[in-house]
């Protein structure tokens, strides 16, 4: 049994014991909450298809983490400032904390479990390893997400803001990946050992 | 976040007449700034009617040898467009100076126009701001406000324009293409789309309720060297 396997499980007792008590209490005062809106979606996620009924209100961070257990994507400031949540969606890198789930049905979203396994990594996670790209591993999966689509981004000639040509193809360089990543935040500051896994894993020098 | 109802659209004439049909109703497109605002609940809208999906995303030329930007545009797209890059530089400039990879990749050129202002007092529910809840009063004048507007204020809001897409648009007199909710359209020059905050600061833009961007044109390129520079102030606060 995995240490997820025992959170998972845990919660769904808490749950189960503490809810059973408020519906009886509300029921008993004849006054039930109304039922939040839901929808019917169906996320594509890792190549999986997951048919769902969700409060609309659910982020698609939330469906992955709460409904789906995918732990991986993190949630760390919840208003697309820090980058922990990112995801890919339709080959494009995305904060999941800030769109909802209703809003993905249909689409190829690939989570940090999609790029590989603890057995088969993937090398931009394999990098990360070998280089130390982190301390306490909390915003680990959304730099190791965003940095393999900045990959992508580069290659298709996608400007940033640190392009000085913005005519010409932009430039493979410790310069461009810095800026590119400026989306995820690390507070541990391991900036330099991320910036040494992904020019390793794009081939240039940090 | 207050609950709401929820609907996908797939044509402009769709997204129109849902808006109409739905008293509380409000279009979704990127959502990086309206959901932003629902999970603090200073948007609180009861329906949303998704409009990200309409086939809207499209660039192209038009008569007068300018360029015709659809309405869902991701940012992303329109900074990297060959055409944009080459003779509208300003924009593409401006466009990756904001924000970062991840929310460039969903915001659109519509929703980028109409987000809303980043004034702290704004997001602060606990204080009083006319733009937020009007007539509460303004918390920004006589508070810390070193970044707020120097021009173009009023005695109700100091609050600045939070973007960056907008300014060289403006720059390059672009205009604004919509569908209104009897079905008609209209188009404005961008000019005269922000409305200044007299004594109505929580009303944006001159859009009509309903009424849905649906492109944005840039006249012929004017040609030169085009440099976007934001102030070393703004720039060490980058909006997300």
């Amino acid at each position: 049994m995995s240490r997820r396997g025992v959170i998972a499980g845990g919660a769904t007792s808490v749950a189960a014991v503490t809810i059973a008590p408020t519906g009886a209490v509300a029921a008993q005062r004849g006054n039930p909450a109304p039922a939040a809106p839901t929808a019917k979606t169906t996320l594509t996620v890792n190549g999986t298809s997951h048919q769902m009924e969700l409060d609309t209100r659910t982020s698609l961070l939330d469906a992955l983490r709460e409904h789906l257990q995918l732990t991986g994507t993190k949630k760390g400031c919840d208003h697309g400032q820090c980058g922990a949540c990112t995801v890919i969606v339709d080959g494009r890198r995305i904060n999941s904390c800030l769109t909802l789930a209703v809003m993905h049905d249909g689409q190829a979203i690939t989570t940090i479990e999609g790029l590989g396994t603890p057995d088969a990594m993937h090398p931009m996670q394999d990098a990360f390893v070998t280089h130390d790209g982190y301390q306490c591993g909390y915003c680990t999966p959304g730099q190791i997400c965003s940095a393999v689509a900045v990959l992508d981004e580069i290659k298709a000639g996608i400007p940033s803001h640190v392009t000085g040509d913005i005519t010409k193809a932009p430039k493979l360089n410790a310069a461009e990946l810095r800026e590119r990543m400026s989306g995820n935040i690390c507070r541990c500051g391991a900036y330099s050992n991320i910036i040494d896994a992904i020019s390793d894993v794009a081939g240039v020098k940090p | 976040m207050k609950s709401f109802t929820y609907e996908r659209v797939d044509t402009p004439a769709a997204a129109t007449a849902a808006f109409a049909a739905t008293p509380g109703a409000r279009y979704i497109a990127g959502g990086t700034n309206l959901l932003d605002l629902m999970k603090l609940e200073i948007e609180t809208p009861t329906h949303l009617v998704d409009v990200s999906r309409l086939k809207l995303d499209t660039i192209e030329p038009t008569d007068d040898g300018g360029l015709r930007i659809g309405a869902m545009v991701r940012n992303t797209d329109l900074a990297a467009d060959e055409r944009v890059r080459r003779d509208y530089g300003l924009l593409s400039r401006a466009l990756v100076a904001g924000a970062s990879g991840q929310l460039r990749n969903k915001a659109t050129t519509s929703g980028n126009l109409l987000q809303r202002t980043r004034c702290p007092y704004f997001y602060d529910t606990n204080q009083p701001c006319n733009k937020r809840k009007p007539g509460s009063g303004c918390a920004a004048i006589g508070g810390y406000n070193r970044q707020h507007a120097i021009i173009g204020a009023s005695a109700s809001c100091i609050a600045t324009y939070p973007g960056d897409m907008a300014v060289a648009m403006r720059a390059l007199d672009a205009s604004i293409e919509t569908m209104t909710t009897d079905g008609k359209g209209r188009t404005i020059a961008i000019a005269e789309f922000y409305k200044p905050p007299g004594t109505s600061p929580h009303i944006d833009t001159v859009l009509d309720a309903g009424e849905l961007i649906t492109a944005v044109t840039l006249p012929k390129p004017v040609g030169g060297t085009h440099i976007y520079r934001k102030s070393a102030t703004a720039h060490l606060t980058r909006l997300r």
